[in-house]
């Protein structure tokens, strides 16, 4: 009975610990690249969501809403990072860490001006009841979940490895100059980073919308923990961002079903002190080694 | 006139209108907002060095602001404290907490306090929820007594206006003889270079520490007062929204500079209260949360425009050229002293 019900949290943790993975992958993808702790990758996740929603409702089919909104999305990413990062792209880090904070509130005002208090659905993206394993139930959508991470970490590989532009983007995260005086032009990569966090964050956020719902203050929680996951992985490190984002998923579903519910947001911040005040390099740096 | 008997003529004449206005004013409403004023400006000080100084930013300033009201609240109705003694632990308890929290993470070069202090605004902001008897919950706690300093029991407005006067003078006198000083110089030499600082043997991760801890002390004195001004106290005002508008506040009124802080917390007060009676005029079904927007509108334009804040705008020529004198004669005399 208690191993099952262990086994559920598990499969629960996972879950949404798969949804913090992305996020924290994407706000490291634009770490390395710029620089930036982007405090608004949070809210990406809540637009992509939302938009996916109005188009669904207004009589779109689910794999054209979820497209529709990942490029809308990517387009805002876009332009945020043409209007307000690239204009002071040669600030101090305070500064940009303000702007992004300030974009996030702006874009979450946005959003409550657009589509109001009220939560938003999607159905499940495919049809049926749990499935038993172990006498532990999966709700469908945590395999698309899962599934979505899967694609998403091999097409981030493959891109970094097999392209050019991956290339140049780890180039730039060994040492920005040495890139920018080998012709990579880093105004493209800043531009291409927030280009792939908003679609990463939109992604992130029509697949867990059936599980969860869509609101419009849901963003912030949600970058929050994926900042909690990036930090708990060394910040600048993709492998160390996704078991952190794992790992700090499971950590909440076993502390709010073990403890104490009303602690589960709590926790991803407790763990963001104790990372901070005891191991500010990342926990992953002693499993994995030496920072990508 | 002479600039210097101007300046003595503007001050003198700032003072007699300070001391005279509550007589004039026949408001409670306007002497309540200058009130508040005064304590959100003590905050936004501490912020603006933390800041402008040191070059670090904290998203939990309210947190430390709570932490200051609620030890009041705290001690004088659940542990009958006397009201100085309580005050004192408001001043103390966040200085406390922020040099725990600010120890680790200020001698790493990512600006890793900022997500930090963001982590214990929003932790803080929980327990004030979630405290049960100790905090009051949602509905937070009331019945918190008077101040009472010898004799003097501050139970109307007009003597909690002097009493803030007083208080933001101090803190005005207190910042700029640190601006002065050699921790003040040490301080904006590593916002300028942190290399160029810790070359010249200034320890940048201990000064950093020290403004940081100053920042909440004055945000927990402005906890203090507040809890004594209001008399009651709930989570609400001590949430991340409330941090965050510290951050604007400090950032439009111009980092590093003594006015600053005061300014854009005239500015901020002032946009709130329009904003209360505009919004509803052109959004009727709207609840407050749709001024986030100008807030975070106001934050960003600041940020990418003026990055130096208002008051630096309007005397920009001579004070800068001075400044950048006053900054060579600096160097000089930090180098000649090592």
């Amino acid at each position: 009975m208690h191993v099952n019900l262990y086994l559920q949290f598990l499969i629960s943790g996972l879950t949404l610990g798969s949804i913090y993975a992305l996020i924290a992958l994407a706000i490291v993808t634009i770490y390395n690249i710029t620089g930036i702790l982007n405090m608004a990758q949070g809210e990406f996740v809540a637009l992509g969501a939302l938009t996916a929603c109005t188009f669904y409702s207004a009589g779109f089919s689910l794999p054209a809403s979820f497209l529709i909104s990942v490029v809308i999305i990517a387009i805002v990413g876009a332009l945020i990072e043409r209007l307000a990062i690239n204009p002071v792209r040669n600030a101090s880090s305070i500064t940009l860490i303000i702007i992004t904070i300030g974009l996030s509130i702006i874009i979450r005002g946005l959003a409550l001006l657009i589509w109001g208090t009220n939560p938003y659905s999607l159905p499940a993206f495919t049809q049926g009841g749990p499935l038993q394993v172990f006498g532990a139930a999966i709700n469908p959508q945590s395999i698309w979940v899962f599934g979505l991470l899967i694609v998403t970490v091999t097409g981030l590989f493959v891109f970094m490895e097999k392209t050019y532009w991956g290339k140049a983007v780890r180039a730039c995260v060994i040492n920005r100059m040495a890139a920018k005086l080998m012709g990579i032009n880093p105004d493209i990569l800043s531009l291409m980073a927030f280009v792939i966090s908003g679609a990463l964050g939109a992604a992130a956020g029509v697949f867990i919308t059936p599980i969860t719902l869509a609101t419009y203050d849901m963003g912030f929680a949600l970058g929050l923990k994926g900042f909690v996951a990036a930090i708990i992985g060394g910040i600048n490190n993709v492998g160390g961002a996704i078991i952190g984002g794992l790992l700090l998923g499971v950590l909440e579903v076993f502390g709010a079903g073990l403890i104490s519910s009303g602690l589960k947001d709590a926790i991803a911040l407790i763990v963001l002190i104790i990372v901070l005040l005891f191991r500010p390099q990342g926990i992953i740096g002693v499993v994995i080694g030496r920072k990508v | 006139m002479p600039r210097e008997s101007l300046k003595y003529l503007l001050i003198a004449a700032a003072s007699i209108g300070f001391v005279i206005l509550p007589f004039v004013l026949e408001s409670n409403y306007l002497l309540s907002i200058l009130i508040i004023i005064g304590i959100y400006t003590l905050v936004v000080e501490g912020l603006g060095v933390l800041m402008g100084y040191a070059g670090q930013v904290s998203f939990g300033q309210a947190a430390f602001f709570g932490i200051g009201a609620y030890a009041v609240a705290i001690l004088t109705t659940r542990y009958s404290w006397g009201t100085i003694p309580a005050f004192l632990a408001a001043i103390v308890l966040p200085a406390l907490v922020a040099a725990v929290i600010g120890r680790p993470t200020l001698k790493l070069k990512e600006h890793y306090l900022a997500l930090a202090t963001l982590a214990i605004g929003i932790l803080v902001h929980i327990f004030f929820n979630e405290g049960g008897e100790l905090t009051g919950g949602p509905s937070g706690l009331t019945g918190i007594p008077y101040l009472k300093i010898g004799g003097l029991v501050f139970d109307q407005d007009y003597k909690f206006y002097y009493l803030i006067g007083v208080f933001v003078l101090l803190v005005f006198l207190g910042v700029r003889n640190l601006d002065r000083s050699r921790i003040g110089r040490s301080l904006r030499a590593i916002r300028d270079s942190e290399v160029a600082a810790e070359a010249n043997g200034i320890n940048s991760a201990a000064l950093k520490l020290k403004a940081f801890v100053f920042s909440a002390f004055l945000a927990g004195l402005g906890g203090g007062i507040y809890a004594y001004y209001i008399t009651f106290i709930s989570p609400a005002p001590f949430n991340f929204n409330m941090s965050i508008q510290f951050v604007i506040m400090a950032v439009i009124g111009g980092l590093g500079t003594i006015w600053g802080p005061l300014l854009g917390v005239s500015l901020m007060v002032a946009l709130g209260e329009v904003l209360r009676w505009l919004v509803p005029l052109f959004i009727p079904n709207a609840g407050g949360e749709y001024q986030i927007i100008f807030y975070g509108l106001i934050l960003v334009l600041t940020m990418i425009f003026k990055p130096e804040g208002l008051s630096t705008g309007w005397r920009k020529k001579t004070v800068s050229d001075s400044e950048e004198q006053e900054q060579k004669k600096e160097n000089l005399t930090v180098s000649i002293r090592r």
